[in-house]
């Protein structure tokens, strides 16, 4: 199966050039400013969009993305919602990868084999569910691979070699490298550190690797895309989107393009970057 | 629930930390590396009889096992049937059961080399075991606990202080006990490679729950052999109060292949289990949190509703996944109290005789209250005392004198 995600970086490599991917928080605030932030995504120079599904008790996000959720789930998103807005957005634009992130527990409930049938319709492209490694593999990856979604594990600094191949094993469409140990949006990533944990996961794997995980500024998100074959920005789209709200937390004229400046200039960084050296 | 049952109810978790559906290693690939080596140092240290034998000394000696089972003459005449026997868990050394796991864990996180300890905590027991056994061992302790939590039972913010632990309040979320396991898994995440987490129930992923309940059994199996010392025989019932249920299965688990005893959890049912409550088998469904599939409470989308209880201890929406598979079998029967019930039982307790119960047990003498009426004289009742109510004087004082409720 090839999934817009493949196609994706299979231009990227013909052009020399790294990914840039964003991830913003499906409602934030609410659903209709959300749209027009996913919908401006692509325009700003984003190659790939995660949208994160918004859920009580995220463990692994810092207070930027834990607070985006609650914004979202406060206006009424829900994961039925969230699904509905892929497939608006999926109304303008046929190209662009989109992959869903968030916590198993929602999908749990809503549902696997009802999401997962929900989800392709809707125009998603890949999952990259937090608390789901390998060892529950049976749960939604392997299901989500027979149903024509690629399944994009975290490896970590924690990933040792010995390890790497049971989280290699059920990876499709690209694998997501989470520089530091820790939260999102927490210490910055150092790049040559990223380099060599990059180097080692490519002698383990063929698919595109992207960093993510403390990268806020364009001069980082080109030193990471120096490195890897995509850095991810999120934490520091979110405080973005977050700065330009009212005081009530409702959006605002600038919301919209907040979020997309930031993506343009971060984008312009990764697009300067030297082609990672393979 | 159509479900065969097994031959033994004692032989879970299978090899992937699984209670029939329940259970499981629900975890950032992070934490994966970390819970492997736990498991590998758990197996480890339940082979070598060096570990068994220093954690006994420090059971006898530090903690002052093995605990008193106790006959409740007051309150059985009082109630006119059952003969209640109180399992004193809460004249151990920090005044509550959770010492038991806390000492088995930090013995672990000495052989692991592990300097930083961190815990949750909902009432605060687990946080002063945690922060006692780190200073009697030379660990840095961190203990995360609520803001709400951190309000209610200042006395053991102020004893973790005292140890030397730094007690951080915990504004995110509802900033009560599950809040408090959000950040200590983020806190985690973020320290690997220094620190051990140490939880404080049968919950969490792979192998907590087990580990857990294997460090409380000696609630049960102490149970067992005094009772046959004093009656000559297994007792007919069992009660303990449930939050994430580390006391009930402590008491539960040696007796669950014994099938003349009756056994029953205790939830909180707050306000009302049409209100707020924090029953998650009465209220709740399965669903994945914090590490593992359980009984949860959720709204239709999945997302976790707040729980309420009186007692810290017991707000939390999720119970662990070995009750939950307890439950869906069928051996053991899940109840609730209401906060009202645990405070009349509260009051009853320490009125009849002098002894002042946690706000958590109190739901476990509050059912004891229906339960025991109805049964005969020679009824052995055993209901686990799981800590004391000193830390709930002052919530229970202003409760009484009308101050708050």
């Amino acid at each position: 199966m090839t999934t817009r995600i493949d196609t994706r970086f299979a231009e990227l490599k013909k052009q020399g050039r790294s990914a840039f991917v964003t991830y913003v928080m499906a409602g934030d605030p609410d659903l209709t400013t959300s749209l027009d932030i996913v919908k401006a995504l692509p325009k700003a120079g984003a190659d790939v969009i995660e949208l994160g599904i918004p859920f009580t008790d995220p463990m692994a996000d810092g207070p930027s993305i834990q607070a985006a959720g609650l914004r979202a789930l406060k206006n009424g998103m829900t994961l039925k919602k969230t699904l509905e807005l892929v497939r608006d957005f999926r109304k303008d634009d046929n190209v662009t990868p989109l992959v869903l992130m968030g916590y198993y527990n929602p999908i749990y409930i809503y549902g696997v084999d009802k999401f997962l049938a929900d989800a392709k319709t809707s125009g998603v492209d890949g999952l990259i569910i937090v608390d789901l490694p390998p060892e529950e593999d049976d749960e939604l990856c392997i299901p989500a691979l027979k149903a024509g979604l690629n399944f994009i594990r975290l490896a970590t600094p924690t990933t040792d070699d010995k390890r790497l191949p049971a989280v290699l094993a059920n990876t499709s469409g690209f694998v997501y490298y989470v520089s530091i140990a820790g939260i999102t949006g927490a210490a910055a990533a150092d790049a040559n550190a990223v380099g060599e944990a990059v180097a080692r996961i490519k002698r383990h794997t063929k698919l595109p690797i992207c960093v993510g995980f403390g990268i806020r500024t364009p001069e980082a998100a080109r030193a990471i895309a120096e490195k890897a074959d995509g850095s991810v920005v999120g934490t520091a789209l979110v405080d973005a989107l977050k700065n330009s709200l009212d005081a009530e937390g409702r959006a605002t004229a600038k919301t919209v393009n907040a979020v997309a400046e930031l993506t343009a200039a971060l984008a312009q960084g990764v697009k300067g970057a030297k082609q990672a050296a393979e | 629930m159509n479900i065969a049952k097994p031959n033994s109810y004692r032989s879970g978790p299978d090899e992937r930390g699984h209670f029939g559906i329940f259970g499981g290693r629900f975890v950032a690939e992070t934490l994966m590396p970390l819970i492997l080596d736990l498991e590998k140092a758990y197996t480890a240290a339940k082979a070598d009889p060096a570990f068994q034998a220093e954690m006994n000394g420090y059971l006898k000696n530090y903690v002052g096992r093995p605990s008193p089972l106790y006959f409740a003459e007051r309150l059985t005449e009082h109630l006119g049937g059952a003969k209640i026997y109180l399992k004193r868990e809460e004249l151990n050394h920090t005044g509550s059961h959770k010492v038991n796991n806390v000492l088995g864990q930090i013995m672990l996180a000495r052989r692991m080399g592990k300097k930083r300890i961190i815990a949750e905590t909902g009432a605060g027991q687990h946080g002063v075991a945690t922060a006692t056994l780190c200073a009697r061992f030379g660990l840095e302790c961190v203990v995360y606990m609520g803001a709400v939590d951190v309000e209610r039972q200042q006395p053991n913010v102020i004893r973790m202080e005292m140890l030397g632990a730094t007690v951080v309040p915990v504004q995110s979320g509802t900033r009560t006990l599950k809040d408090a396991m959000n950040e200590a898994l983020r806190d985690w995440v973020t320290n690997v490679h220094n620190t051990f987490y140490c939880i404080g129930t049968v919950a969490g992923p792979h192998p907590y729950p087990t580990l857990v309940r294997d460090f409380q059994s000696i609630i049960g199996n102490e149970t067992k052999t005094q009772m046959q010392e004093v009656e000559g025989r297994l007792p007919d019932s069992l009660v303990a109060c449930i939050g994430g249920g580390s006391n009930a299965m402590g008491l539960f688990h040696p007796f669950l292949d014994d099938p003349s005893v009756e056994i029953f959890g205790v939830e909180a049912a707050g306000h009302g289990l049409t209100q707020l409550h924090a029953a998650s088998i009465a209220g709740g469904r399965p669903g994945v949190l914090h590490g593992n599939r359980t009984y949860l409470l959720m709204d239709a989308d999945g997302q976790i509703q707040d729980a309420h209880s009186i007692s810290a201890g017991l707000d939390y929406p999720g119970i662990g996944p070995e009750h939950s598979w307890l439950h869906e079998i069928g051996r053991v029967n899940y109840l609730s109290a209401t906060d009202d019930e645990a405070l009349a039982a509260f009051q009853l307790l320490s009125r009849l005789e002098g002894i002042i119960p946690a706000l958590e047990p109190a739901h476990a003498i509050a059912k004891v209250m229906e339960l025991a009426p109805k049964r005969p004289r020679d009824h052995l009742m055993v209901v686990n005392l799981s800590g004391r109510g000193d830390k709930d004087v002052p919530q229970v004082g202003d409760i009484l004198r009308g101050k708050s409720k």
